[in-house]
């Protein structure tokens, strides 16, 4: 393996975990907070998606498409809010499980019956197209590094938001003790409502991020909902900093391990048996990762205070 | 003869009698189902055999997943995987010539139990959202190793090169041999986990869902129980795999997806989980939906999808539940008909109170954004009208201050800005006129 492509995978593994971040961030503030577990959230990355190809359809313009695509899905998030998760948060994982699984049954078909089952495809916007020479024999597209940036400045945008304002501060009271917040005249309902909206609007963005470089289709959120589900577990539920870590972590190590897992075993197997063992112990790497850091830490890497 | 028949009656009445209402509920259910064959020439065929086999298979992995959920308070959301699992095992034993019941049925077993362990010795610790997460990961993780199976045909999965061979015979290869095997292997696993959660094992298991803290007072330790209830259920599991796998004699990652996991969930909370026969009934339910929905459109999951919520939201302990409340209050037919009448009535009126509610608070919170959406703008309006009277001020004490003894073109500067400004407050004076009388 060469460091060019060595490098280019790191790049390759950050940008997926800064996109895990965004998608898992939100699913962490809802369970933290609510202690609601949403399944659905994988679907609203899809929303994101599809929402900024029709609107890129519309105008034409890709930046303006995921710019109205983030209230888009924040007000998608809102409806389902209001309509079937509000009555669920008092209920039992088991039964929030069967409904948002119910949800995504339903919006998964319900896109392919509104843009058909085929992939769609946003072009990658001319003003960031191209790419950058990094060193010999290595370019990198720059819509790439536009995603890494987005995602770094929502992270840091988010890390302010949660420490240094009023909301934010209740946010964390809540993910700590929301009875008790609860109980101290904080409308715990609406508290919820932002968070809810905020993080779909995260998971929405994520999607519409994504839109140039992936094909756009029905069932796209389910591989990064239990991708992020794994971010979570490692980072610890409730924690925004704990999931930042993870999703990194998870997005390097599964990318890296996908790339030169195979090459890896070379060096102490059989060709024939690395090739043959190589791919399916790279799509165990994260699992077994995730595996390691619950056995050592069962909550988690950082868990949130206050929960066991 | 007749004293014959009357003495078998007596005896099938008392043997009734002496079972509980669970086991009389299953006893009806398999009964039902062992005379489907009869049925079956008259009305369906074999497709109605094929339906049939399905129901018990997915009957047998509910009833493995109710152990961990009913009794285990454990939501496995990973259960597809042992499907999976047993049906991989024993279709790679096959098409390596060990296709036959004494190698490929324990293989199927086997691989299930150890994946179960490696996996629940993680998973177990955990309890809540975490295991619902780990078992999903989990569950995921064999699916994406199956679609790298290369050897074994990976993404498109593996052709079994036949039936599994019991004691040499293509006995499995005819219909109604297969439906009754399927049959039989149901009852089976109905007896084991409905004895299993009697025992002492299952009231442990239970008094650790009920109160962890209190078996732990007494001397109970949870880790070890609840580990060895997931292992024995995935197991169970792994059987109905080996039965699916032999059914289509074909095996794929697909068995594994996690939707699938989702509706085996959905099978056990739609028949009614805290009974045994509750599993049985939410499997023949859920796939007589499937048939009947996937005929109507290709997009039955859409419509699928609402119901699993509004069963949730409206309907609380699934069909076992219903069962239980009517049976409770000991009605009579005519009672029971009328009651199920109120019933229906009642779920319509709370349907449709909740259609209103929802109508009324989405139009509040409509019209309460545009009220305070156009107070918003009134008072950005206002603003703006008060800077650009400040600046027609500005201009005309500028242009007095200036004089007539300053240049013409400073003059007719300070003219411009106050004309400027003049118009825009017009316009915008204009505009809101036209806006109050639309």
């Amino acid at each position: 393996m060469s460091t060019a492509l060595f490098v280019v995978q790191l790049f390759n593994g950050l940008q997926l975990g800064i996109l895990l971040f965004l998608v898992a961030g939100g699913l962490t503030l809802v369970f933290g907070v609510m202690d609601f577990i949403n399944l659905a959230h994988g679907v609203q990355y899809m929303l994101g998606a599809y929402l900024a190809v029709a609107f890129y359809q519309l105008t034409g313009n890709v930046f303006l498409a995921v710019a109205l695509a983030l209230p888009a899905s924040m007000l998608f998030g809102l409806a389902l809010e209001v309509l079937v998760f509000r009555h669920l948060y008092e209920r039992d994982h088991l039964e929030q499980v069967l409904a948002t699984f119910g949800i995504i049954l339903f919006l998964n078909q319900a896109v392919k019956i509104i843009w058909g089952a085929a992939p769609l495809h946003m072009p990658v916007p001319e003003l960031l197209s191209g790419s950058i020479q990094l060193m010999d024999g290595l370019r990198y597209p720059i819509y790439r590094f536009a995603i890494i940036a987005a995602g770094l400045l929502v992270a840091t945008g988010l890390y302010l938001f949660v420490k240094h304002t009023r909301i934010g501060m209740l946010v964390r009271a809540g993910a700590t003790n929301a009875p008790m917040v609860s109980a101290l005249g904080v409308d715990i309902r609406r508290l919820f409502m932002i968070v809810f909206g905020f993080g779909a609007m995260l998971a929405g963005f994520a999607g519409a991020l994504v839109a140039p470089i992936l094909s756009v289709e029905p069932g796209m959120g389910d591989q990064i909902l239990i991708l992020a589900f794994v971010v979570i577990v490692i980072g610890g539920i409730g924690s925004i900093r704990g999931a930042f870590i993870a999703a990194l972590l998870v997005g390097v190590i599964d990318t890296l391990g996908r790339s030169f897992m195979t090459d890896a075993l070379r060096l102490v197997l059989a060709p024939g048996t690395a090739r043959a063992i190589g791919p399916a112990l790279a799509s165990m790497t994260m699992y077994l990762l995730m595996a390691v850091v619950l056995a050592v830490r069962p909550a988690g890497l950082f868990p949130a205070r206050g929960r066991a | 003869m007749a004293r014959a028949v009357r003495f078998a009656i007596d005896a099938a009445a008392n043997a009734l009698r002496a079972l509980s209402f669970d086991q009389r509920m299953a006893a009806g259910l398999f009964a039902a189902m062992a005379l489907l064959p009869l049925l079956s020439p008259v009305f369906g065929g074999s497709y109605l055999l094929l339906v049939g086999e399905r129901a018990m298979i997915f009957a047998i992995a509910a009833i493995s997943l109710e152990l961990l959920i009913g009794a285990g308070g454990l939501v496995s959301f990973g259960h597809a995987a042992f499907l999976g699992i047993g049906a991989y095992a024993a279709g790679i034993a096959a098409s390596h010539g060990l296709g036959t019941l004494s190698v490929a049925l324990p293989a199927a077993l086997a691989a299930s139990a150890l994946f179960a362990a490696l996996t629940g010795a993680i998973a177990v610790r955990t309890r809540g959202v975490y295991f619902i997460m780990i078992t999903l990961a989990f569950g995921q993780m064999a699916y994406f190793v199956a679609i790298s199976l290369a050897p074994y045909g990976g993404d498109d999965g593996l052709t079994w090169p036949g039936r599994t061979l019991v004691l040499g015979t293509r006995l499995l290869e005819s219909r109604t041999a297969f439906f009754y095997a399927t049959l039989v292997f149901a009852a089976a696993t109905y007896v084991l986990v409905s004895r299993l959660i009697a025992s002492r094992f299952g009231r442990v298991l239970r008094g650790l869902t009920d109160s962890e803290t209190r078996m732990q007072a007494i001397g109970f330790a949870p880790y070890p129980y609840r580990l060895a209830a997931y292992i024995i259920a995935c197991t169970i599991c792994g059987l109905a795999g080996f039965l699916l796998g032999n059914q289509v004699e074909f095996v794929s990652p697909a068995y594994m997806h996690w939707q699938r996991s989702g509706e085996l969930i959905v099978m056990v909370l739609l028949g009614g989980t805290g009974t045994v026969y509750g599993p049985i009934v939410g499997a023949l339910a859920f796939l007589m939906l499937e048939e009947t929905l996937s005929r109507l459109t290709e997009h039955w999951k859409a419509i699928v999808g609402p119901l699993l919520v509004l069963v949730v939201l409206f309907a609380k302990g699934g069909i076992a539940g219903a069962i239980e409340a009517w049976r409770r209050r000991k009605m009579t037919p005519a009672q029971l008909l009328a009651e199920l009448g109120r019933r229906a009535r009642e779920a319509i009126a709370r349907a449709g109170h909740f259609v209103r509610e929802v109508t009324a608070a989405s139009r509040q919170f409509a019209r309460r954004l545009a009220a305070s959406g156009s107070a918003r703008l009134r008072q950005w309006v206002a603003v703006l009208r008060r800077w650009l009277d400040a600046l027609i001020l500005l201009a005309r004490r500028g242009a007095a201050e200036v004089g007539i003894r300053a240049e013409p073109w400073k003059r007719a500067l300070w003219r411009l800005l106050e004309s400027v400004v003049l118009s825009a407050e017009r316009g915008i004076a204009a505009a809101l006129d036209r806006w109050r009388r639309r």
